[in-house]
Formats: structure tokens, C-alpha cells, sequence
């Protein structure tokens, strides 16, 4: 239901009816994400969970490890793990999220669907300025809204559906949309749908502003320097919105290549907090036991992690189901967590991830390790051992964000029932070529974030309709089936969250039943943090959050 | 000096036989970097975690990778004859900007390393030479058997866990104290301290190698006639070992030197890693990685105009250290 552009006597009625509103999309969210992340995270990491005790500190330096060095600071255009870590202490987005998806006011203080699903108003806050003292409006909104549909990878799918961005007064924004798009109030996140200033992009190339590597938000953090190689540091934004906060004086941030000298880095007392796991898993429990560090696991879920394997369904072998199901019971999921993840993450029974509450199917168990059935569905599917004891040879690819060691696992399990495997492990540039463009994988180990939307995460490589060469995640199995591709399209559009639930209940069932591919399991991201530092993880996006809350006990 | 303008002469005859060298290089460069898969915009794409056909599209028109291979090239070279490295699709930043960004980083590590390492190596050479056979000659000969084949990477770390976790005495990577705004003599002090580990580890694999070398030559220049004369007309043995002996050693040091010189321009990847020193090394390695070809072909071209020179200079060296060898 779209708000009158308001005069002022109406104001009350006006607030009164959005907040309706948004209650009802609240309770819906619990509903649906039930359970969250505390319920889950291990033991160790729950007395870290609330800063709540004490007071926050004003002051000190937060020492933040990002791994990699990005190549931009603003997630407008650019969606690489590096930047989305950096970008929202200074750029901000219109809502963020509690641990449990309930959105929270950020830029926009309330939200409102209409009951069609159609029209999304939002009342952006008050007196925000941009870091170069040019006022916040809903202009910037607008043209932000704009640039993610045109330039920003996900952003293009997410923002499909909008027709029209309205801004009838300088605190309102509507989104009109052609279609129910239900995950787009769970995408406006500043990681997600950063909103940047119109005055700094208009009239120039938003993929080469200078803002990418000297950014102007209105986030909590203003940019200072940018040393290549080195460190960015970020200082506390003084007319931050949100009076009193950031407690944070500075943010140094730094990148560090070497895993191992990550450890080094901790161990000396050089970093307070990083994410990631920043240290190898092998490394992880040794790390998180120093003397003034701890583990966090939680914060990681607007991401959706998972490990897939999927099936190059143009190869003879690999279209008999008994043969994709012998596969995936010849491979010992709780065995390659614990070995290879060192038992961080759980075992996925779906391609969609168990973090993902509101959509995952309970009900569902993995295939199980089985070898004498999957000795015997081979036999059945007409390629018995051969005198060398071998049947037929696949050929593995894995990306580079799983460890090779995952794909040695799947190797050798897969010899057991009598498929050698050549496994070739290449750099992230050359598997995303071999994968997507030549395809002459026929089972590839993936890494596919699930996100925080299975529209947006999962459909994307089992939906016929995005079986296209050469584009990185698509549907490079070359699966395609009407029945799957009827659900993927129904649920995309569907606005009642239990049909839509059912709708994904329905797909996984079938996918599932199909092997079409193979969710192992969803590994979990850990974070590293110096006991001081509170507030680190408050939200699904944990450290990729804004640190205005984060502060370090004295 | 009477030498100067033969020098002159041959250095701008090496200026100028260098052109055509450097063009090929340059050629061949960007035929061999097309061997490598995908190129910076599937890179781009891929770590987007998700992409479209559109974004895809847009990114490999914006930077050209859509063009033919040869109409590429003449673009780059085209570019490069109006002194421009061109510009990087991954950094958004001319490549120029960005090496001249890490050069001085690589020039101090490799300077401070290099320097370290001539210094100890010639000198642990030249005690080896005179105590030939003994006690401290295989002591010695050990321990740099045992710097030359220890792996960079290991040493590295090692001296982190040593120095930077378990003494504290030394930051355990990095180039400065971040944002301590430092100036004049606090500044360099705050540097070296950052320079120490990085620029010790790098320097062990070549303290062998001199130290190797230079006992070899001392060894073989001492059993040759002039030293005999040296010694006859009553000069004392330390007059000897250094004027006469280890001058004549440094001859194949020099040439050494000068190739590893280059070498480390873009090979001290490893240790620039374990140290996240902010070097070329680093930046060549992540343009790999990055498929980031235009930032690579920069550091390529750099390191192939710094072997011309380096050779030119080492000629030059040479000529000094030995009257018989001339510049032409």
C-alpha cells in the first residue's frame, strides 16, 4: 500500500499504518526464520554472544584482518568477499538484519508492502548527511536503486521486477515492481544494495568512480587512506546519524596473504578480529584457544554457505540417476566434515543449506554411505568392475574456495566403488574458465553460496533456463527439468511465505529424489576475535556488518 | 677516468640495442600471458559470486577483451609508445600509478637483502678461502649448505614465530606501524625495524650462494702466479688476500649479483607474501591470480628494463674491478 505524500496532520495515522505493517512482515519473518543462529552456535561461542554487560567504551583502535586485498571499496557494482567486508562501514544500506533476518532500520527507518506485493514504501531517516556534508535524500535512494539494477551482479536478478523508483518528497521512496518479489526486503542490505550518493556518480562511469577506492557514505566510518598492498584505515565518522556511535576512534584494516602468517599475526597480539576463518581449519582450535581470543560461528548466514557437486549432465553416465545416486552414496559426508573441515559445518541433506531456516526441508536426509548399494546400483545401471576392477573414469574439477583436500576426499571415495577419478585443481581464474565456458568437467566439487534467497542462490544452477556458456554459476550441469523449472519460477513470484515455503519444499523433494545435484555439506565461517571486542557479531552479516556497535572494553 | 667516453659510447650503444629486445619482449609477453584461461573480467564475474550474461558482456567490452587478439596488441603497444603501461581493469588505476605505487617497497627490500647478503657472503667466502680445509671452512660450509637449501617461505616464518610471537622484539609483517603518522629519523628506525625479518630471509639462499662462490674463486686466484709475486715482494698476507686475491674473486660475484639483481625485482614473491610486504613480488603474483594482464605486462617490461640496465652497469663494474676487461 503505497503513503500518501504526507501532510504533515496525517503524520500520526501514516506512522500508525506503517507500523501495522511492518509488524505483520515481522512476526512473518520469525515465523519463518525459526529457530536463528544462537540456538546453533557451539557452546564455547555463547558467553561471547552479547556485549551486554557492560557499558560501551568510547575509544581505541580496532585492528580488523580482511584477507585479500579487494579491488574497490563499494559493493555497488563488485560483490567479492573483500569488499563486501569493508563497504558497509562507510556506505550504508536501507535496512540490516538482526541474527534471526529480521530486518532493522538502518537508512530507512520504516518499511511498508502493500498487500499485492507490488509497492514497497519506504521513510528514509532524517538529517542524514553524506561524509562530504551534502545531505542524504531519497535522490540517492533512487539512484542507487537504479545503478543495482543496471550494474550490480545480483542486483540485475534482484531488481528485475521494478519498474519504477518514486521519491514523492525528499524522505519517501516507492518501489514499484511487475511482479511479487518477497526477497527483496531481505536484499537491502549495505553488503547486498549499497546506497551511494547521486551527486558523486551521476554523469559518470559507476565502474570506474574514483568513489570505488575513496568512498562517501553515510556509514559510521569515514575513509582515510588506502595503501595498496598494506592497509586501509577507516576513522570515526563525528556526525554519525545514530548520536554517540560509532565508540570506535579508528579502523585499521589489513591484508594478510599467508594463512599462516595470519596465525603468526594473532599470536603476536597484531589483529583484534577478522572473519572468514581467517586461519586454516587445521589451525582453527589452536588459534581460538590463545589467551584472549575466541571463536565466533554465527554471522555468517546472509551468505549461505555450501559445498555442492554437481553433475555434467551431458555425459552418458551421469544421466542414469542410478549412477549419480551411486555417487553420492559412496561419499561419506560426516567423514569429509570431519576430516577435511575439521567438523566445522554440518551436513546438508538439500542443495539448499541447513542455515537456511525458512526454506530448508527439514525432513529430508542425506543419501547416506552406502557402498555395497552403490556397488550394486553401478552394477544395475549396466557398468559392472572390469577386470582391473575399474568401471568408467570421471573427470573432478574442484573451485579453489573448497580445499584441494576436499576434492582428494571425494577422489578417493569414489575409487572405492570403482571410479577413478582424475582430479585437476586449477586457480579460481582457470576453474571458472574450464567450468563454465569449455565445461569439460563431468562432476564438479562447487562452493555456491546459497545467499540469503534461494531465488537468488540456489535457482541459479538448476534452472534450465540459465543453462548459458560462459557465464561463472550458472547452470553449467546443463540440468533441466520442467517439473523443477515450473517450482524455481512459481516460487520466485510467490508472496504467501508458506506457499513459497512449500513451493521450495516441493523443488528440494524433487531434486532430491532426482539427484540432480549433490548439497554435501555447509561449512561454517569462524570468526577470530580478541576478547575485548564486543559487538562484533550482531547480525546474519556478522563482521561484514557496520561496527558502529562494536567497541573495545577497556 | 680516461675510460668515461668509451662508457658513454656503450651505454647509449646499449640503450639502443635494447629497443628492439624490449619490443620483443613485450610480444612475447602478451602471446604467453594469452595461454593463461580466462581473462580479468571472468575473474571479476566469478568472485562476484554470481553474475549475468549482461554484466559479463559489459565487462569484457569495457576493457577490450572482446576485440581480436592482434587488435588488442596494437592497442597495448600503441599505448605503450606514448609512455603508457595502460590501465587496470582489477585496480581501476593506472598500472604506472601502481607500480610506482610498490616500487619503492621492492627496491628497499631488495637493496637492504641484496646489500646484507654480498656483504656476509663475500666475507664468510673469504674466511672459508683462507682457512681452507679446516675447522671453520666446514663449519661454515655446512651452514650455508643448510641456508641454501632451506625453503624461503620455512625460514620465514620461522623467524616470525621466533622474533615477532615468542620475543615480541619484531612486528611480524607488514612494511610501518600503521597510522602512527611517524616522520625524519623515527620513521626510517620505525621502517628497518619492519625491513629486519623480511630482508633476513631473503638474503640467507644468496649469503650461501657468494659465500659458495667466493671461496671457490679465492681459492683458484690464489694459486695463480701474480699472487705468488705479491707474496714474494713481502706484502702482508691480509694485503694479499684482499687486494689481490679477493678482487679477482669478485669478477664471477659481480655477475651474480646482477642476475639475481633482476630476478628479485619480481621474485621475491615468497617472502613479500609471508611478510605481506607491499612489493612488485605481490603485486605480479595477485595480477596472476587476478588474470590482471596489463598490471603484468608493467612489471614484466620493468623487470626486463632493469636486466638491460643492470648488465650495462655490471659491465661497467667489471671493467673497474679488472683493467684487462674493457667496456665496448
Amino acid at each position: 500500500m503505497p503513503l500518501p505524500p504526507a501532510p504533515a496532520s496525517s503524520a500520526k495515522s501514516l506512522t500508525f499504518r506503517g507500523e501495522i505493517h511492518r509488524r505483520t512482515v515481522l512476526a512473518g519473518a520469525a515465523a519463518l526464520f525459526l529457530g536463528g543462529g544462537g540456538a546453533f552456535a557451539p557452546a564455547w561461542a555463547k558467553d561471547e554472544a552479547e556485549g551486554a554487560g557492560s557499558a560501551p567504551v568510547k575509544g581505541g583502535v580496532l585492528r580488523f584482518l580482511v584477507e585479500h586485498e579487494p579491488s574497490t571499496l563499494v559493493t555497488i557494482a563488485h560483490t567479492a568477499g573483500p569488499t563486501q567486508r569493508i563497504s558497509p562501514k562507510v556506505t550504508e544500506g536501507l535496512l540490516t538484519y538482526d541474527l534471526n533476518f529480521n530486518p532493522q532500520p538502518a537508512l530507512a527507518t520504516r518499511w511498508d508492502v502493500s498487500a499485492d506485493g507490488l509497492t514497497y514504501t519506504f521513510k528514509l531517516r532524517e538529517g542524514v548527511k553524506w561524509h562530504d556534508g551534502q545531505p542524504f535524500t531519497a535522490a540517492d535512494v533512487a539512484y542507487s536503486l537504479d545503478l543495482l539494477k543496471k550494474i550490480h551482479p545480483r542486483g540485475r536478478g534482484t531488481f528485475a521486477s521494478v519498474t519504477a523508483v518514486e521519491t514523492p518528497d525528499d524522505h519517501t521512496v516507492i518501489i514499484r515492481l511487475s511482479k511479487p518479489a518477497t526477497y527483496l526486503l531481505t536484499a537491502l542490505d549495505a553488503n547486498e544494495s549499497p546506497i551511494v550518493a547521486k551527486h558523486i556518480y551521476e554523469g559518470t562511469d559507476p565502474l570506474t568512480n574514483k568513489n570505488g577506492s575513496a568512498p562517501i557514505g553515510t556509514g559510521p566510518f569515514l575513509f582515510r587512506e588506502w595503501v595498496r598492498g598494506s592497509h586501509i584505515i577507516l576513522e570515526r565518522n563525528p556526525d554519525y546519524w545514530d548520536a554517540g556511535k560509532p565508540y570506535l576512534d579508528r579502523v585499521v584494516v589489513r591484508f594478510i596473504a599467508d594463512q599462516s602468517a595470519r596465525s603468526a599475526a594473532f599470536e603476536a597480539g597484531e589483529l583484534d578480529l577478522a572473519g572468514g576463518p581467517p586461519v586454516p581449519y587445521a589451525d582453527l582450535a589452536r588459534v581460538s584457544a590463545l589467551p584472549g581470543l575466541g571463536a565466533e560461528t554465527r554471522g555468517y548466514d546472509y551468505a549461505g554457505r555450501m559445498t555442492q557437486l554437481y553433475f555434467n549432465f551431458e555425459r552418458p553416465q551421469l544421466q542414469d540417476r542410478r549412477v549419480r545416486l551411486a555417487i553420492a552414496q559412496a561419499i561419506d559426508l560426516q567423514k569429509l566434515l570431519d576430516v577435511v573441515y575439521f567438523g566445522y559445518g554440518k551436513v546438508a541433506a538439500s542443495v539448499i543449506s541447513p542455515n537456511l531456516k525458512a526454506f530448508v526441508d527439514p525432513s529430508l536426509e542425506p543419501y547416506g554411505y552406502d557402498l555395497k548399494a552403490a556397488n550394486a546400483l553401478l552394477d544395475e545401471a549396466g557398468y559392472p568392475r572390469k577386470a582391473d576392477g575399474t568401471r568408467f573414469a570421471l573427470r573432478l574439477y574442484a573451485n579453489p574456495f573448497n580445499t584441494q583436500a576436499a576434492g582428494d576426499f571425494v577422489k578417493q571415495s569414489l575409487a572405492k566403488v570403482g571410479i577413478p577419478v582424475d582430479f585437476q585443481f586449477f586457480d579460481f581464474a582457470t576453474y571458472i574458465q574450464k567450468t563454465y565456458t569449455s565445461r569439460d568437467f563431468d562432476i564438479t566439487l562447487e562452493s555456491l553460496q546459497n545467499l540469503f534467497d534461494p531465488t537468488l542462490g540456489v535457482q541459479r544452477t538448476l534452472w534450465s533456463r540459465n543453462f548459458r556458456i560462459g557465464l561463472p554459476f550458472s547452470n553449467a550441469s546443463h540440468y533441466s527439468n520442467p517439473e523443477v523449472d515450473r517450482l524455481l519460477e512459481a516460487a520466485a513470484i510467490e508472496r504467501d511465505p508458506q506457499a513459497r515455503r512449500q513451493l521450495w519444499f516441493d523443488f528440494q523433494k524433487l531434486v532430491h529424489d532426482d539427484v540432480a545435484a549433490v548439497g554435501l555439506l555447509a561449512p561454517d565461517g569462524v570468526t577470530i576475535f580478541n576478547r575485548k571486542v564486543k559487538n562484533h557479531t550482531i547480525g546474519v552479516t556478522g563482521v561484514d556488518a557496520s561496527f558502529a556497535d562494536v567497541y573495545i572494553e577497556a | 677516468m680516461r675510460q668515461l667516453p668509451r662508457i658513454l659510447t656503450a651505454v647509449r650503444r646499449t640503450a639502443l640495442q635494447s629497443v628492439p629486445t624490449i619490443v620483443g619482449i613485450v610480444i612475447l609477453n602478451f602471446f604467453l600471458l594469452r595461454l593463461a584461461p580466462g581473462d580479468a573480467a571472468d575473474v571479476l564475474a566469478g568472485e562476484a559470486g554470481a553474475a549475468t550474461e549482461e554484466t559479463l558482456a559489459a565487462l569484457k567490452a569495457k576493457f577490450g577483451f572482446d576485440l581480436p587478439v592482434l587488435q588488442q596488441l596494437g592497442t597495448y603497444l600503441w599505448n605503450l609508445a606514448h609512455f603508457s603501461l595502460g590501465i587496470s581493469p582489477r585496480y581501476n588505476q593506472p598500472v604506472a600509478e601502481l607500480i610506482a605505487e610498490r616500487l619503492p617497497n621492492t627496491l628497499s627490500l631488495m637493496g637492504a637483502a641484496l646489500g646484507f647478503a654480498l656483504l656476509t657472503g663475500i666475507a664468510l667466502g673469504a674466511v672459508m678461502a683462507s682457512f681452507a680445509g679446516r675447522v671453520p671452512d666446514k663449519v661454515l660450509s655446512v651452514l650455508s649448505l643448510l641456508f641454501y637449501s632451506i625453503p624461503s617461505f620455512w625460514i620465514g616464518l620461522m623467524l616470525i614465530v621466533l622474533f615477532a610471537v615468542k620475543l615480541g622484539w619484531l612486528p611480524s609483517g607488514g612494511a610501518e606501524t600503521i597510522g602512527a603518522g611517524f616522520s625524519g629519523g623515527e620513521m626510517l628506525l620505525d621502517r628497518a625495524r619492519y625491513l629486519v625479518l623480511p630482508a633476513f630471509s631473503l638474503a640467507l639462499f644468496y649469503v650461501a650462494i657468494y659465500a659458495r662462490l667466493t671461496r671457490g674463486e679465492m681459492l683458484e686466484v690464489k694459486a695463480q702466479d701474480h699472487v705468488r709475486t705479491a707474496r714474494a715482494k713481502g706484502l702482508s698476507p691480509f694485503a694479499v688476500a684482499t687486494r689481490h686475491v679477493l678482487r679477482n674473486a669478485l669478477i664471477p660475484v659481480t655477475t651474480m649479483a646482477g642476475i639475481h639483481l633482476a630476478g628479485l625485482l619480481g621474485g621475491a614473491v615468497v617472502v613479500e607474501t609471508v611478510y605481506s610486504w607491499p612489493g612488485l613480488g605481490r603485486l605480479a603474483y595477485e595480477a596472476v591470480l587476478g588474470r590482471d594482464f596489463h598490471v603484468l605486462l608493467g612489471i614484466l617490461l620493468l623487470s626486463s628494463l632493469l636486466v638491460v640496465a643492470i648488465n650495462a652497469a655490471i659491465d661497467i663494474l667489471q671493467a673497474a674491478l679488472d683493467p684487462r676487461i674493457e667496456v665496448r
